[in-house]
């Protein structure tokens, strides 16, 4: 089992997804009637790819945890969606969109799998407008594109700040349709507790019903996890609160190797943190950086008059702000990469300049963007553009258009408006890059268990560009693996269908069962909740925006005494033949509680920093991240082995052949 | 801020149902509401009571998760809000707050504040969507111009998140507000004009057969709507319906 093949395959990087598709088996039209496939999860790749296995004629059995595939946690995705169409003649192209995603990954990515998906990037735009996904489109009636960070042409699509409801609505839609046919079963309010092996094999999985707390046998010939990334382990994050690493945990311990694990995305631009009381984090989207200006004061006495309520952020003059991402990078400017613009933020915090409370807050300013804009307009109207009133209200309603809606959540959330003053922002845990080690077939080390989406390792890297998730998710979903599944199952048509009779049935079962038990029977003296928010302090503490090694060695031993203490004293009311939350909740903290250690383990072996990866003992004079290519150019793939502390690393050389290898500067 | 919350208790479908009373204490005003219910929990778990059921995920007021009635409003006192989005600052303190789940025939109560809202899927299931096969060869994205206003007109309509406060907030138990948006995106742009007639009629049908109740123009679920879903929609609707009636 330690062997990893990657599968990639040869000839030109141009070449080899089409040369692919045309090498790999088929499954015949008639044979597919014969084959049932489980997809956990109903996101943007697990709806994407419920959806298009369907049509194909697979049964389909989809799960999730929500009371409808609708609210998987895509939704709020808010910003966009990249593609590589060249609609704005901006110099755009399949390379392009393959290199800066190459380069915004820190080089910690795989070429071919990254390349291929900037290849279906444009395929994925062409279906979601033929599903009547309502993008944004100019007055030609022509689709309209905006900037993300790290990449200097204009190539992603959006809806507003809602392109993620828009997107999975769109591939929701196309659940129904094959739903509505009979096609894909499906299963709200189940959660997945395991998955089942026989002879080595992904044959089906343990659901619960949420709603009776029965549990369920499902056989399959193939199971597909879909269930997103592990944010959560940080307790605060901008993950929606039932978002867990439980699925893609469950099929590491079952031999599925995990990659990266430490590699997380910070996102520089979410609402900061309030109170004791948070439950979670609200982002503000990236696309907002396209308009709005990042700064703080110069002046520390400005700094302690605003914390007094002494002083105004807008009575700050000009030269008294320091637009410290456009001091310090002037190419990128406010549209420096998430890591980056994070770190910067971090550091400006960590020298006293924050600007609330609590010390971690910056500004995020669009008086700029608003004068601009309304000058623009009055000029096209033939007003008068030196009328600032004005200027300020016709400026107001260009921002509203493109950003209207996540004005108003800012605005709910702290009661300011940020209109007229600007808003208040601080880092916060996002994303995770890292996730199950899959194959160029997404295939987990396990044979027919594929994994796709956030909860995959494959396609970011070190750290994921703006807009590039929905597109991973789509594009696994809609245009990978509906194919290269096929591949694996084109020697399961004799097979028949798999029977939950079966003695790994019975077994896994009965496992769940006995730990459901415990739970229930602890009568301890803390809630699930206590242990989830002391983990995430120790995360974010220890493993967050900054690393070394001494924090990461205090953070494995204090997440396995944490483990322990849960174990004895944690407190789950109720009974495990109901609707019981907290009992849900108690299994995706017992997982947190064994990746969190994974985690710093990871990142205590990798002593480079890489993207969102910063080690304090790796950087320049400047502050800089310093990668060590010579060291760590590959995949840190584990192995499990009955314990987080004894996983075994497993290494995948990364090789470049198109593309050179060069220190990453956005200066 | 000190409370007193009068919440409806159920312990499952089948449960007459009660509501019960909690006083909480040390509620900050920039809490949400589903923060100060999750302190609620924290106390309620400490005391060896079960804690409150409710619906909720995303917490950012998208995903169309939480629900509630409180106070006699869907989602709460505030506008285009969700029960997440909605902050403790709305309310005075020694305030009395009163939190029932969404009610209507079509969505059973599962237990607490939780309901059963699949009949919105099934509904969707029905015709929400275009017949378009994923192949890769679908043409190219902007083959066919679509004039903006009609573009922003559908983007309105399908921001609604299916939280259900329409149903809850009418007096009917009415689905209109709903069916009545997803069919309105679907017929504004070019690609969903091909199966409008069988999408309307089949959608209102399944409609009908969930028990959801008739429409009677009051609007109440517009002005509950988080989304701020206008009721342009549902006269589009009609419109689509009769059109449909007489030619299907």
């Amino acid at each position: 089992m330690s062997n990893l093949i990657s599968g990639i395959p040869d000839g030109p990087l141009s070449d080899k997804w089409t040369k692919h598709k045309s090498d790999i088996n088929l499954v015949s039209p008639a044979n597919k009637r014969l084959i049932d496939i489980i997809v956990v999860g109903s996101g943007l790749a697990g709806a994407s790819a419920s959806a298009t296995l369907a049509e194909l004629g697979y049964n389909v059995k989809t799960f999730c945890f929500q009371d409808s595939p609708r609210r998987a946690h895509s939704i709020a995705a808010q910003g966009g969606i990249n593609a590589a169409k060249n609609y704005q003649g901006d110099g755009d192209s399949t390379y392009r969109l393959f290199y800066d995603t190459i380069k915004g990954g820190d080089y910690r990515s795989r070429e071919a799998n990254v390349y291929r998906l900037a290849e279906v990037s444009t395929n994925i735009i062409d279906q979601c407008v033929a599903q009547g996904v309502p993008f944004a489109r100019d007055y030609g009636g022509l689709l309209d594109n905006r900037s993300f960070g790290g990449v200097l042409v204009s190539r992603t699509f959006y809806a507003k700040g809602q392109t993620g409801q828009q997107l999975l609505l769109g591939a929701y839609s196309a659940m129904n349709r094959q739903i509505g046919r009979g096609q894909i079963k499906m299963y709200n309010r189940h959660e997945m507790m395991d998955l089942v092996l026989i002879d080595g094999k992904a044959r089906g999985i343990i659901a619960k019903n949420l709603v009776t707390g029965k549990l369920e046998r499902h056989g399959a010939h193939a199971v597909v996890i879909a269930s997103g990334g592990y944010g959560n382990v940080f307790f605060l994050s901008t993950n929606a609160m039932g978002s867990n690493v439980s699925a893609i945990w469950k099929i590491h311990k079952k031999g599925a190797h995990f990659a990266n694990p430490c590699f997380t995305q910070i996102h520089p631009t979410c609402i900061p943190v309030s109170g004791d009381y948070q439950s979670k984090l609200t982002l503000m989207s990236e696309s907002l950086r396209n308009d709005g200006r990042i700064w703080v004061p110069k002046n520390i006495e400005d700094v302690k008059l605003i914390r007094e309520g002494k002083l105004k952020p807008i009575e700050i003059d000009e030269e008294n702000r320091d637009y410290y991402l456009e001091r310090r990078y002037p190419a990128f400017g406010n549209l420096v990469p998430r890591d980056v613009a994070s770190r910067a933020a971090k550091e400006r915090c960590d020298e006293g300049f924050g600007i609330n409370k609590t010390g971690e807050a910056v500004y995020l300013d669009f008086s700029s963007a608003i004068i601009r804009y309304g000058k623009e307009k009055a000029y096209v109207k033939g007003l008068d553009e030196n009328d600032d009133l004005l200027v300020k209200k016709l400026g107001q309603a260009v921002i509203r258009s493109k950003y209207g809606n996540l004005f108003q959540m800012y605005e709910k959330i702290v009661d300011q408006n940020p209109y007229e003053t600007p808003m208040m922002i601080y880092p916060a845990v996002h994303y995770t890059m890292g996730g199950v080690w899959v194959d160029y077939n997404l295939m987990t080390s396990i044979p027919g268990c594929y994994a796709i989406g956030e909860a995959n390792f494959s396609d970011h890297g070190a750290n994921r560009l703006g807009a590039s998730a929905l597109m991973q998710g789509l594009a696994d979903g809609y245009f990978v693996l509906p194919y290269t599944i096929g591949d694996y199952l084109s020697d399961d048509i004799r097979t028949g269908k798999i029977s939950t009779d079966q003695p790994e049935f019975e077994k896994a079962e009965k496992s769940i069962e006995s730990q459901i038990n415990l739970f229930i029977n602890n009568k301890g003296k803390n809630s699930v909740d206590y242990y989830h928010k002391k983990l995430g302090k120790i995360m974010w503490d220890k493993c967050g925006m900054s690393r070394n090694e001494k924090g990461l060695r205090e953070a494995i031993k204090e997440i396995q005494d944490l483990r322990e203490d849960f174990y004895k004293n944690v407190n789950v009311p109720g009974s495990s033949d109901e609707y019981n939350e907290e009992l849900a909740k108690a299994g995706r903290v017992s997982d947190f509680l064994e990746l969190g250690e994974l985690f710093a383990k990871d990142g205590l072996e990798r002593t480079e920093s890489c993207g969102g990866h910063f080690r304090e003992e790796s950087k320049n004079s400047e502050g800089e991240a310093v990668r060590d290519d010579k060291n760590f150019t590959y995949v840190s793939a584990w192995e499990y082995n009955g314990e987080p502390s004894k996983a075994k690393l497993i290494k995948e050389k990364l090789n470049f052949e198109e593309i050179e290898v060069k220190t990453r500067s956005y200066k | 801020m000190n409370l007193i919350l009068k919440v409806w208790r159920q312990s499952s479908r089948d449960d007459k149902g009660r509501i019960e009373t909690y006083p909480i204490s040390d509620i900050s005003p920039d809490m949400s509401f589903l923060e100060m219910m999750d302190v609620l929990n924290e106390k309620l778990i400490s005391k060896g009571i079960d804690p409150v059921s409710f619906d909720h995920d995303c917490r950012e007021g998208i995903c169309g998760m939480c629900s509630m009635f409180i106070n006699g409003e869907a989602h709460g006192p505030d506008r285009l809000v969700t029960t997440c989005q909605l902050h403790m600052r709305k309310f005075k303190d020694g305030e009395t707050i009163i939190i029932e789940p969404f009610r209507a025939k079509a969505f059973p109560v599962i237990k607490d504040l939780v309901v059963d809202r699949s009949a919105f899927d099934r509904i969707q299931q029905a015709g929400g969507f275009i017949s378009v096969n994923t192949s890769g060869n679908t043409q190219d994205a902007n083959a066919i111009p679509i004039n903006k206003q009609d573009a922003d007109k559908a983007f309105d309509a399908a921001i609604c998140i299916g939280c259900g406060a329409c149903v809850a907030s009418c007096k009917n138990a009415s689905a209109m507000l709903f069916v009545s948006a997803k069919v309105s995106q679907y017929s504004l742009l070019p690609q969903g004009k091909v199966e409008a007639t069988d999408r309307v009629l089949n959608m209102v049908k399944q409609m009908d057969e969930e028990g959801f109740g008739n429409c009677t123009n009051t609007g109440a679920c517009e002005v509950e709507c988080p989304k701020g879903i206008s009721l342009e929609n549902i006269a589009r609707m009609n419109r689509e319906y009769l059109f449909a009636s007489f030619k299907g």
